[in-house]
This record gives structure tokens, sequence and C-alpha cells, in this order.
């Protein structure tokens, strides 16, 4: 158990090492999603078996996508250099902001007073963590977080479409305003006279004029075609 | 392993977080810094629960997932209106919230 923990865990913080210091976005990515099913792993080894197939399917499945897209479409990985381009001075106190977040932490673990931390945790009824467990929960003991927490998905996700979908004014049209009538078509093709079996007829020779005025007098001798426009 | 270690884990893990967070300057890296703080907090969640046996414990960190869920479809729509605007795309340049 030691042994797949520690394992683990410096995975995690390998990958997690990895997110902070690449230079590439896309790097960036990839290395999160290294550090995610390593922390999946660790989570199964927590006994919590739903979230761990929960984090592989939302996070490393549909999240890091997203964000591969998105990096994709902005197209970060052009110009990498100037990405890492906080001050020596800046970049100094947020490295000893955050040993001093770790410092803190540490001493707080290590200080507190819940001596069931040393342990190993508490003795586990039969199915803790299973999807069970977990769907009896939410939906009876924790319904209303569950029902807002869907709301919030959903006002999300309408938040995201308003904010990153086409609006008027933001980009040149790609299609200019076009008619249906405007794409290019035969002379005539469509209209009455093509119905009835006039189309020859109608067809100008040349093909300058696009619908020709029934000018010319019928010379087939068949039922007179009208012009249908 | 005792329910210790997860927590220095979740720590080391969320202070890694908070200086990629202050250093970086392209938003991407910074909503993938702030993902690596909320699962630092899952892992202290997890841990918890662990400790107490009690399943609450992991509803939160399903709930605290639903919230990063959101936070990353809502940073990723902020980035690409950025791009659509033709603006910067780094936290620097933008020093204004308005428009």
């Amino acid at each position: 158990m030691g042994f797949f923990f520690f394992l683990f865990a410096i995975v995690a913080v390998a990958g997690a090492v990895g997110v902070v210091a690449l230079r590439n976005p896309f790097y960036c990515a990839l290395s999160l999603a290294v550090h995610l099913i390593a922390l999946a792993l660790l989570f199964l080894l927590l006994e919590a078996q739903f979230v761990a197939a929960a984090q592989v399917v939302v996070y490393a499945g549909a999240v890091v996508v997203l964000y591969v897209f998105v990096v994709v479409y902005v197209g970060g990985g052009s110009k990498p250099e100037p990405l890492w381009r906080a001050s020596a001075r800046q970049r100094g106190l947020a490295g000893l902001f955050g040993a001093a977040i770790f410092i803190e932490l540490s001493i707080a673990i290590l200080g507190t007073g819940l001596k069931a931390l040393d342990g190993d945790g508490a003795k586990l009824g039969a199915g803790y963590g299973s999807p069970g467990q977990i769907g009896e929960l939410l939906l009876i003991k924790h319904l209303l977080a569950f029902e807002l927490a869907s709301f919030l998905l959903l006002i999300a996700a309408v938040a995201a479409v308003a904010l990153a979908g086409r609006r008027q004014g933001l980009e040149d049209d790609v299609f200019p305003d076009m008619e249906i009538v405007d794409v290019r078509r035969p002379a005539a093709t469509g209209t009455m006279g093509e119905a009835v079996g006039g189309y020859g007829l109608l067809v100008p020779p040349t093909g300058s004029e696009p619908a020709p005025e029934p000018a010319e007098p019928d010379t087939a001798g068949g039922a007179p075609v009208g012009e249908a426009r | 392993m005792a329910v210790n270690w997860y927590l220095v884990v979740s720590a080391l893990v969320f202070s890694l977080g908070a200086v990629g967070v202050l250093v970086r300057r392209n938003p991407l890296v910074v909503l993938l810094c702030l993902e690596l703080m909320l699962n630092a907090g899952n892992l202290a969640l997890l841990g918890f629960a662990r400790m107490w046996g009690d399943g609450s414990g992991q509803i939160f960190a399903v709930v605290v997932m639903v919230i990063a869920a959101c936070e990353v479809a809502i940073g990723l729509g902020l980035i690409v209106a950025l791009y659509r605007r033709r603006l910067p795309i780094d936290v620097d340049e933008l020093r204004e919230l308005h428009g």
C-alpha cells in the first residue's frame, strides 16, 4: 500500500510541476492529464471508487480535451517564449509565497488536534464509496446540493455559449447576404416554361440575358409557352 | 498509509498550483493551475472522508468537481472571446475588465 501511495504521489506532484513549469500550453494540458490520472489512483487508495472514476471520465476525459481544443484554437504554442515573462523578482516572490503556504499547511497538519489523522482511518462499512452509496447520499441526504449543482452546470453552459458564441461585429462575415435565387442556374430553370417542356425555347442562344422575354415567336408550333415569371 | 500523508501531498499540490497562478502569464495555464488547486482540495476532502468513514465528504468532492467544470467552461469561453476580439492572451496586458 505504501509503495503504491508513494508511486502515485510522486507522479501526481511531477505532473503538477510540469503544469507549472512547462512553457508550451499544450504540454501543460497533457501534464495535467497525467496529474489527474495519478490523483484518481490516489482516490482509489482512499476507497473512493466512484470519485476516482468520475475524475478520470470528467477531468482526464472531458476537461483536458476541452483545454486541448482551446489551445489548438488560440494557437498558444506558436510563440512559447512570452508565456514565461514574469520578472525574476516576481518569480522569487511567488516561490516564497508558495513555500510559505506549504509550510503553513504542513504545520497545521502536524499540529492539529485530530488524532485520527495518524491512523489509517475509521472502520469502513460495506459499500463505502461505491456508486450505490454515493447515489443514495446524493439523492436523499444531499438532494439540495445535487439540484443546485445541476442548475449551476446549466447556467455555466449558457454563459459559456453567450461568452464564446459568434456575435455580430466581432469578426467579418464569412458569408455575405445571399438570396437563394442568387445562386447561378441555367436560365429558365425552375420556371413554368421548364415544366411544360418549353425549356429549350426560353434559353437564349448566347446566354447573355438571364431571363429572355418571349420576344421570339413560337417556331416549334407547340403549345404557346408563356413566360412563367 | 496514514491520512496525514495524503494531506501533505494535497498541500504540496495546492502550493504548486498557487505558485503557477502567480507566475504564469497565459490565462490558459492560469486556469490549469487553478485546476491543480481545486484537485488538491478534493484530495484533502477525500482524505478526511476516509478518516471519518463518512461518505458525505465524497459528495463534497463531487460537488467541487462540478464547480471546477463550470469554471473551466466559463474561463475557456472568456479566452475564446478574448481571442475573437484580437486581444492579447496575456494576463499582464488585460488590466481593464470592462467591455
